[in-house]
């Protein structure tokens, strides 16, 4: 099995990798300064002439672009080149706002898919897998970014997309599946029914790699998933404005490689947009350095992350960020103390009686915010002495309390009653009319 | 001993409406008798615990209904059905420090009540009741009911 997909590029000393991104950066400037009005616009506001732009540490003189930018001037207003050398479009499913459309030609293409290929070489797919794309196909990037990378490294697709549970059980023992492609929820979704008809992921199937994505999630979550169903459950990192998924973990699960020919990253303070220093937990920026279509320049992708530019254990060099903790805009405010979803998986997953699905939901009661965690009962927690189980609420209530420093209510639900996902979980119910 | 043991079906419910609807359109769709029954609420949540006719049936039947069940121990107890019957009981466990849960009664069809009792000590109470004199039904007892 192949070790590295570019075994040349990808353990590139950082010094030369350096140079690489410095001449496409200077490239980039002049290149969406000629091409492009809206960052013509921009750079002139800002003062900045692409003349100015020589080295990385000219970086923070650019303005940032933002997610707002491209609803702003939707559908097209940002690209860099005529809609004849587009070989294709995809469109955000526009869960925080107006949908954005993002244009491809065909080198975004091939530099998206063989991003996709090296992640995927480094957590060892391969020729002989059967990959089973279980994110959706269409106009969200999921499913085709994951089926050109799986056939770009020589694996077999097996292009289910979402939905259709039982079916993909059916086709994964049939087909007998290595490799599955899917949102994290989806894919305990599949774990639940299939036990549910006496299937075990483990046991009654080949599959032995996870490649997990489209949505926030925690190292206890991964945890759960390796050890109820057997496989390796890796990370998968993107969004459809960079192109759509694009970087995973190695075999180490020790942060995401993001390919430095590529892309550019630093991580800013959200509140003041100073660059933080490599270590520090701040909202991660990316400039695109290989894209056409619509190259992006400082872009506030919103995740708060840390970079760390340590060469790995694998050997590649590029840097890394390390499990994304959760999107600002996901961040809920609650009587003024900043809570990702993230945390809350975080300690409920550690807490052996609770099952893996939750509900956050959040009201205002007589002016005071109030927020509930809905857990689901499980046949291991279940007792039938009311004392017993106000006592989990209570305990899951001091572990969230204690991380949160918040009070939060506990309540346990029926099994099976939260809804499950089969693309993006939604894990917030926020009733405040703000 | 093992005999005087009594499966009680208890099942985690949330307090909403049609909940019990729904467990109990179930029972009448598999045909299982319940003979005792008792909701213990808790706010959001209620334990619902019932002695049925068949209870393996019945565990079977709700856990592939989706339903959080389990089995627990528990035993049945007669009392006359005069003042005075449950106060016996209660003195001789307490007399030998054997904690009851919680306790539930039904009266039949004959003079005698039944008292369905989860006590910390199972089988210290059997043989406590027994000293007594007091007669403890079995499984079959309770199908016959």
């Amino acid at each position: 099995m192949k070790e590295y997909w570019n075994p040349w590029i990808e353990r590139m000393p950082i010094s030369e990798l350096e140079k690489i991104q410095e001449k496409k950066l200077s490239d980039l400037v002049n290149y969406v300064y000629q091409h492009s009005g809206f960052y013509r616009k921009r750079f002139d506001a800002a003062g900045v002439k692409p003349g100015d732009i020589k080295t990385l540490a000219d970086l923070k003189k650019l303005p940032f672009t933002y997610k707002s930018d491209l609803r702003e001037t939707y559908p097209t207003g940002m690209f860099c080149v005529p809609n004849e050398q587009l070989v294709r479009f995809h469109v955000s499913s526009g869960t925080t706002g107006k949908p954005t459309v993002v244009g491809y030609t065909q080198n975004d293409i091939d530099v998206w898919t063989t991003s996709l290929a090296r992640a995927m070489t480094s957590i060892g797919v391969g020729r002989g897998d059967i990959v089973q794309v279980g994110y959706g196909y269409g106009l969200f990037t999921g499913g085709l970014g994951a089926h050109y990378g799986a056939e770009e490294v020589g694996a077999t697709v097996l292009p289910v997309s979402s939905g259709n549970t039982e079916r993909q059980i059916e086709l994964m023992q049939d087909l007998r599946s290595t490799v599955i492609a899917c949102t994290p929820s989806y894919f305990l979704f599949m774990n639940e029914v299939s036990s549910q008809a006496g299937i075990s992921i483990e046991t009654d199937t080949q599959l032995r790699v996870g490649i997990f994505g489209a949505e926030p999630w925690t190292e206890e979550m991964r945890r759960r998933i390796q050890e109820s169903t057997g496989i390796k459950a890796y990370d998968i990192y993107g969004t459809s404005e960079l192109s759509g998924p694009l970087f995973t973990e190695c075999m180490y699960q020790d942060g995401i490689h993001i390919w430095a020919d590529q892309f550019l990253i630093e991580v800013i303070d959200p509140a003041t947009g100073e660059q933080l220093p490599d270590g520090e937990r701040g909202e991660l920026v990316i400039t695109t350095l290989a894209k056409e279509a619509l190259p992006l320049i400082r872009y506030r992708i919103g995740d708060i992350t840390v970079i760390n530019r340590e060469e790995c254990k694998c050997g590649r060099t590029h840097p890394r960020i390390m499990r994304v903790l959760g999107r600002v805009d996901d961040m809920l405010i609650i009587r003024g103390i900043n809570v990702f979803p993230g945390q809350i998986e975080s300690v409920l997953m550690k807490i052996p009686q609770v099952g893996e699905h939750f509900m956050i939901v959040v009201d205002r009661v007589n002016e005071l915010d109030v927020m509930k965690v809905q857990i689901e009962m499980t046949d291991e927690a279940f007792s039938d002495k009311v004392n017993d189980i106000m006592a989990l609420e209570a305990k899951v209530s001091s572990a969230l309390k204690h991380v949160l420093n918040l009070a939060v209510k506990v309540e346990l639900v029926e099994k099976g009653s939260l809804p499950r996902s089969m693309g993006k979980a939604k894990r917030v119910i926020d009733n405040r009319k703000l | 001993m093992e005999d005087k043991i009594i499966k009680q079906i208890s099942l985690f419910a949330e307090n909403k409406p049609g909940r019990l609807a729904n467990i109990a359109n179930n029972f009448r769709k598999s045909g299982i008798n319940i003979r005792a029954f008792t909701i213990a609420e808790a706010g959001d949540f209620g334990i619902i615990r019932m002695v049925v006719d068949r209870p393996e049936d019945a565990h079977k039947m709700l856990h592939n209904a989706g339903f959080t069940v389990s089995e627990t121990n528990v035993l049945g107890v007669e009392m006359e059905d005069v003042p005075g019957g449950l106060g016996k009981i209660a003195d001789v466990l307490g007399e030998r420090n054997i904690n009851i849960d919680y306790a539930y009664a039904f009266v039949t069809k004959t003079e005698k009540a039944l008292l369905i009792l989860r006590v910390n000590d199972i089988e210290g109470a059997i043989l406590v009741l027994q000293g007594a004199g007091i007669r403890m039904i079995d499984m079959a007892d309770i199908q016959q009911i």
